[in-house]
């Protein structure tokens, strides 16, 4: 039942075309619902970002889009083949519809404009009608919502810590209220009480809202939580789907099994992957 | 031998329209040859502040960063030396590697500049380091950092902060972009490089796992201030103060979450 879902991603390849070539992504097949948090997890380099950006149309040469499709099905009913979107058709659809958190997120404000004036452009773009002060008040309560403070308003970037320039752009990704969601290594920078707290954000918003978010991290403890199902990538390939309580429990992937297995306890043994003398360590293969 | 000082350090900072941030007030933390000191703590607390003004990127309002007992030197040719002899690795790789520049580029400028090989060893030297932090030389040496993932971004800053052999390395977040067995991998390779050349690190993170199983010490920081500190295992089996526990209460644990949820006994 396709109206269930929000997004049905299916034989998508992408290459970068260079010397030699990199197949990034290989014949990835993902079906996102509505309302639903899928974790995506995989080793470094294995496509994640790649995958994200291709399903927006965000990639540039030389990347190429191989193979496969996006439909992304808006709540209205239509369903909108993002392949077939001019880029000014999509440069609209991003942020309204589907808004994304990029990995380095806290590298990409600009840098001599104020946390405020970026925050209200957006609404100043999308919601023309949105007054000056609805404005303010809108950009406010989104940083107080991400536990930066509406003083930070008046700051501009390089005056912000890392977490919270994460923060900002999380914010930032909320002020439309769109119906998905991509956020790609979005807590790189906080610190687990504060990510805590926006994910919980995040899901309440969810619950009320009914909007569809993509978690790109390599915190597994964090997505065996927060996540309905999730995706694990390896090699450009999506190797396991499941939800969270079955991958942990039974996940069936040989790399899914290590992935898990390998995580340090907090307060357990030091166990061996922890090197201490000359011996080596349990290590994932890549 | 070398032992960093930071020694009853403040910085103020000015908020537009909200007046004067205490960001660190009055922290102390003594980094040393051949060990390593985690500072975990709230994001927004001060750590990346630390981590600047040892490497003398902003001054402290009030206090003294020391280097075998000496003040820091602040300009000229004794900062260059001491930069390199005191290494910082960037918590934002996206900003901190220069996008026209290859990833060779990128490793062979401190390798020459601080004469760390031979002229004729650098490009072997390069390929050294990259296998080091687990980057495949021959697809990598060439690209420019947009064209690599965030994590091997990062794997690059780290393998440039090393390329100088420094003494101390302060490390802001190094590994917050890498799966878990690279990062293990990168972790082991730090202590590797504290047996065989006495590195001492600073390990800035929120990982509170990793900053349990290496480093020595842990220094936990709370709205600018150093709210608790001792050897890791202490720290983190038996935190002292409430930020601490909650720290510590609030980290992920998926045995627990499961067995709340009562998905871990239906089947
Ligand atoms: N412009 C490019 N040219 C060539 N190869 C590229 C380019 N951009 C990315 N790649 C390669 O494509 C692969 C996938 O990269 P991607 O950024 O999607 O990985 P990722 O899963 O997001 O990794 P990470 O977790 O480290 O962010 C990597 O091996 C990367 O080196
Ligand atoms: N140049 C600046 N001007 C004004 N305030 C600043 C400046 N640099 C940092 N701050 C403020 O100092 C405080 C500490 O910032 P710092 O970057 O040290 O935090 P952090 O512990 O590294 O946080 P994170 O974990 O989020 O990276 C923050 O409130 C930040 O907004
Ligand atoms: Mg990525
Ligand atoms: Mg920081």
């Amino acid at each position: 039942m396709t109206s269930d879902n929000v997004l049905t991603v299916s034989g998508f390849s992408v290459l970068y075309d260079v010397e030699p070539p990199v197949e990034a992504v290989k014949d990835v097949s993902l079906e996102l619902r509505r309302g639903e948090i899928l974790g995506l997890a995989g080793e470094s380099g294995c496509g994640k970002t790649t995958l994200a950006y291709g399903i927006q149309r965000l990639l540039r040469p030389p990347a190429v889009i191989t193979s496969g499709s996006a439909v992304f099905h808006d709540e209205s009913g239509t369903d909108v083949d993002l392949g077939s979107l001019t880029d000014e058709q999509m440069r609209r659809f991003r942020w309204d519809k589907v808004s994304m958190v990029f990995q380095g997120a806290m590298n990409a404000l600009n840098p001599v404009m104020t946390i405020g004036e970026q925050l209200g452009d957006v609404f100043t773009t999308h919601r023309p009608g949105t007054s000056r002060a609805e404005r303010t008040a809108r950009c406010g309560d989104l940083l107080e919502m991400v536990g930066v403070g509406r003083e930070r308003l008046r700051s501009y970037p390089h005056e912000l810590s890392g977490g919270m320039r994460q923060r900002v752009m999380i914010a930032m990704a909320l002020a439309l209220r769109p119906q998905l969601m991509v956020m790609d290594e979005p807590t790189t920078a906080l610190d687990v009480l504060v990510q805590r707290e926006i994910l919980q954000q995040i899901s309440q918003l969810r619950a009320e809202l009914g909007f569809s978010v993509v978690l790109i991290t390599h915190d597994l403890p964090l997505l065996l939580e927060i996540s309905d199902r999730i995706a694990v990538m390896k090699d450009g390939r999506v190797v396991e789907v499941g939800t969270a309580s079955d991958i942990y429990h039974r996940a069936q992937h040989e790399y899914t099994r290590r992935l898990l297995g390998s995580f340090p306890s907090l307060t357990g043994d030091r166990g061996d992957f922890v090197r201490t003398g000359a011996g080596t360590s349990e290590e994932v293969a890549s | 031998m070398s032992v960093l000082e930071l020694s009853h350090v403040t910085k103020r900072y000015r908020v537009r329209g909200a007046g004067d941030m205490l960001a660190l007030d009055d922290v102390s933390v003594t980094i040393a040859s051949g060990r390593t000191v985690a500072l975990v703590g709230q994001s927004g607390s001060g750590k990346s502040t630390i981590a600047k003004i040892i490497t003398q990127l902003e001054r402290a309002t009030s206090g003294q960063v020391l280097l075998d007992g000496a003040p820091v030197p602040r300009r000229g040719r004794a900062l260059r030396r001491y930069r390199q002899q005191v290494r910082m690795v960037f918590q934002d790789p996206f900003a901190s590697l220069n996008p026209y520049h290859t990833v060779r580029h990128h490793l062979e400028r401190p390798l020459r500049l601080d004469h760390v090989v031979p002229a004729e060893e650098v490009e072997a030297e390069v390929h050294r380091l990259l296998e080091r932090v687990r980057l495949d030389p021959a697809a990598t040496v060439d690209r420019r950092p947009h064209e690599l993932s965030g994590g091997q971004r990062q794997r690059v800053a780290i393998a440039r902060a090393l390329a100088s052999r420094p003494s101390l390395l302060v490390a802001d977040e190094p590994v917050s972009m890498l799966d878990v067995s690279i990062r293990l991998g990168v972790l082991n390779l730090l202590a590797d490089l504290q047996r065989e050349r006495d590195l001492g690190v600073l390990y800035i993170t929120h990982d509170l796992a990793t900053a349990r199983h290496f480093s020595d010490e842990i220094v936990v920081l709370h709205r600018g201030r150093v709210v608790e500190r001792g050897p890791a295992d202490d720290v983190i089996l038996r935190p002292q103060h409430e930020y601490t526990q909650a720290l510590l209460a609030a980290s992920p644990d998926p045995d627990k979450h499961f067995a709340q949820t009562r998905e871990g006994t239906r089947r």
